[in-house]
């Protein structure tokens, strides 16, 4: 592991909503050129780590870093600055706009700051590599469902980031649309982007997640290599004892 | 986003052959027509810069009476001291950083409570200063500086212009782009790495400047003035309304609304001088019914139909 530099980690991450505490103690690393599967049963604190991580939330205790310095007492503006972007579990486009400048919003201002030739440049590079380089002048609401997903997609990966935070990014698809999905998740992976994946579909868990990270009422009760961490009696309880495995 | 395209140099050759008719017109029309010309203008440069920030992000601003009075009276405390363009450029820093202070304080706030807090502000503005005057045993200002009818004119076409060139360049600009986005959906706009508080900061000062600006230029066309004269919550409304009807998709689309509505607006205060804001409100509904994107959404729907037409 020494050769692994760590990017992200999380130390004794806490957030308490009123009385429900909605992730508890949590620590984690991401090491870079990694995919960390974060998985659990519904409810279990997944998103909420997430805006934890990009910002929408504020931390109740603990601490999050980024390649070591502190980002946890950050506005989300600043982390998105500073190399983290993320999807939305509910996917969301800018509905006024095309395509094109839907990928650009997210390479103008971020870790990447690109204008003019030089973002259109990038932002058709990023849609040639999701598919999407002859719907630049669609408009979000002539888009198939995956379509939108993949301009999400594009937008966070136009600014470069340091680590992506991938939301159940392939959830809600059909199964040809699925395998599409995983494949596009796997060049990324390939191409040594470091990723936060939620997922709650096994095969994409399986084939992309180097480590996972499970979680169940806001704890962390497993964690390590996919295949051990998948046939832990414990993580099978947790998600056995939600109904759908 | 940036290259100036084909459809840029037309847009730009089409804009200086209106401004030059427009700064023509004092010669070509009589003394009614450039009465009504001088509001237009006026409204034109409050309308335009209103909607320079309502329009991309649709935080609806009531507080145009709020910045236009305290340009008014900056001209009418201080036009026996100092020259007349200094105060005119002295309201606009006023007005800047008027709205800056407004701004920081309910930007934060989502539309609804934004919209209620400016008209709130406006009004209170008001109130204060009708106070500090009684209490001063004043009831207005007497403006001693008086100018052609045209003039008046030809400066506020002037800071139109400049409004048009700033709205053009902003419209190309990151800061463009980054309130088109918060107005599309705020938190995507946060988490791709933008400011969105200093964003509409910054914006809303473009239209508190711009109409204290108006309000110092107006002001010795009034030659008294009042509270209730340059305070007056008709104001705020009329700009929004001017505004809506023209469409704020469109950096021309305010004054498309401006020039129907002022000549509407003479009508009805000469016909039905009683019923003004009955009319006013109604006017409002019918719009905000009928052309909720104004005629630049009509326009462009028409154009979309058009295009369909011919197979595109
Ligand atoms: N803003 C909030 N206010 C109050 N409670 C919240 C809030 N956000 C999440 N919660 C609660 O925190 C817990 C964890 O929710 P979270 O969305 O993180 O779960 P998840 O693991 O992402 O679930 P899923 O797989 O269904 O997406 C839930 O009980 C949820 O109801
Ligand atoms: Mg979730």
């Amino acid at each position: 592991m020494s050769d692994h530099r760590t990017v992200l980690s999380l130390q004794g991450v806490t957030k308490r909503f009123g009385g429900l505490i909605a992730v508890n103690d949590l620590d984690f690393d991401v090491a870079e050129h990694e995919v960390l599967g974060l998985i659990g049963p519904n409810g279990s604190g997944k998103s909420t780590t997430m805006n934890l991580i990009s910002g929408a939330l504020s931390v109740s205790e603990g601490e999050i870093a980024l390649r070591g310095q502190v980002i946890s007492d950050l506005p989300p503006h600043k982390i998105a600055r500073r190399g983290v972007a993320r999807t939305f579990q509910l996917v969301r486009m800018l509905p006024s706009m095309s395509v094109m400048e839907n990928v650009m919003a997210g390479g103008v201002f971020g870790h990447r700051r690109r204008w003019g030739r030089d973002a259109e440049r990038q932002v058709m590079k990023m849609l040639e590599l999701v598919g999407l380089d002859r719907r630049a002048n669609a408009r979000p609401s002539e888009l198939t469902y995956i379509d939108t997903k993949r301009v999400e997609l594009a937008r966070v990966l136009v600014g470069d980031p340091k680590v992506l935070l991938l939301d159940e990014w392939l959830a809600g698809l059909n199964p040809t649309e699925l395998e599409e999905g995983i494949a596009l998740v796997k060049q990324l992976r390939d191409e040594g982007r470091t990723i936060v994946l939620v997922e709650h579909v096994m095969d994409a868990i399986r084939s992309l997640c180097d480590r996972c990270v499970v979680m169940s009422s806001g704890q962390k009760i497993a964690e390590g290599a996919t295949e051990q961490v998948l046939s832990d009696p414990e993580v099978i309880r947790a998600y056995l004892g939600e109904d759908d495995a | 986003m940036m290259r100036m395209k084909s459809t840029d140099y037309k847009a730009l050759s089409v804009s200086i052959v209106l401004l030059l008719i427009a700064i023509c017109l004092p010669w070509i029309v009589g003394d009614f027509a450039l009465t009504l010309a001088v509001n237009m203008a006026m409204f034109t440069v409050l309308a335009t810069s209103w909607a320079l920030f309502s329009g991309p992000t649709h935080y609806i601003s009531l507080a145009t009476a709020a910045f236009f009075g305290l340009g008014a009276y900056t001209m009418g405390l201080g036009v026996d001291h100092l020259p007349f363009w200094l105060l005119v450029i002295l309201a606009g820093l006023f007005g800047a950083i008027m709205a800056g202070i407004i701004g920081l304080a309910t930007l934060r706030l989502s539309g609804v409570y934004f919209v209620i807090f400016t008209l709130g502000l406006a009004e209170m503005t008001r109130q204060i200063i009708t106070y500090i005057q009684n209490a001063t045993g004043q009831k207005g200002i007497l403006i001693s500086i008086w100018f052609e009818e045209s003039t008046f004119y030809w400066m506020l076409v002037a800071l139109a212009a400049l409004i048009f060139l700033v709205g053009w360049l902003i419209g190309r600009s990151r800061l463009g782009f980054a309130l088109r986005i918060i107005g599309d959906d705020e938190e995507v706009a946060r988490h791709s790495g933008i400011n969105t508080a200093l964003s509409k900061v910054l914006l809303f000062m473009i239209p508190g400047s711009v109409a204290a600006m108006s309000g110092a230029i107006i002001a010795p066309r009034y030659g008294y003035i009042e509270p209730l004269i340059a305070f007056t919550p008709m104001l705020s409304f009329q700009v929004v309304i001017m505004a809506l009807l023209g469409g704020t998709g469109r950096l021309w689309g305010p004054l498309a609304g401006v020039i129907p509505f002022s000549i509407l607006w003479e009508l009805i205060s000469a016909s039905f001088p009683n019923q003004t804001t009955l009319l006013l409100g109604l006017s409002f509904l019918i719009i905000v019914y009928l052309l909720p994107q104004g005629f630049v959404g009509l326009l462009l729907k028409i154009r979309a139909k058009i295009g369909d037409g011919r197979g595109y």
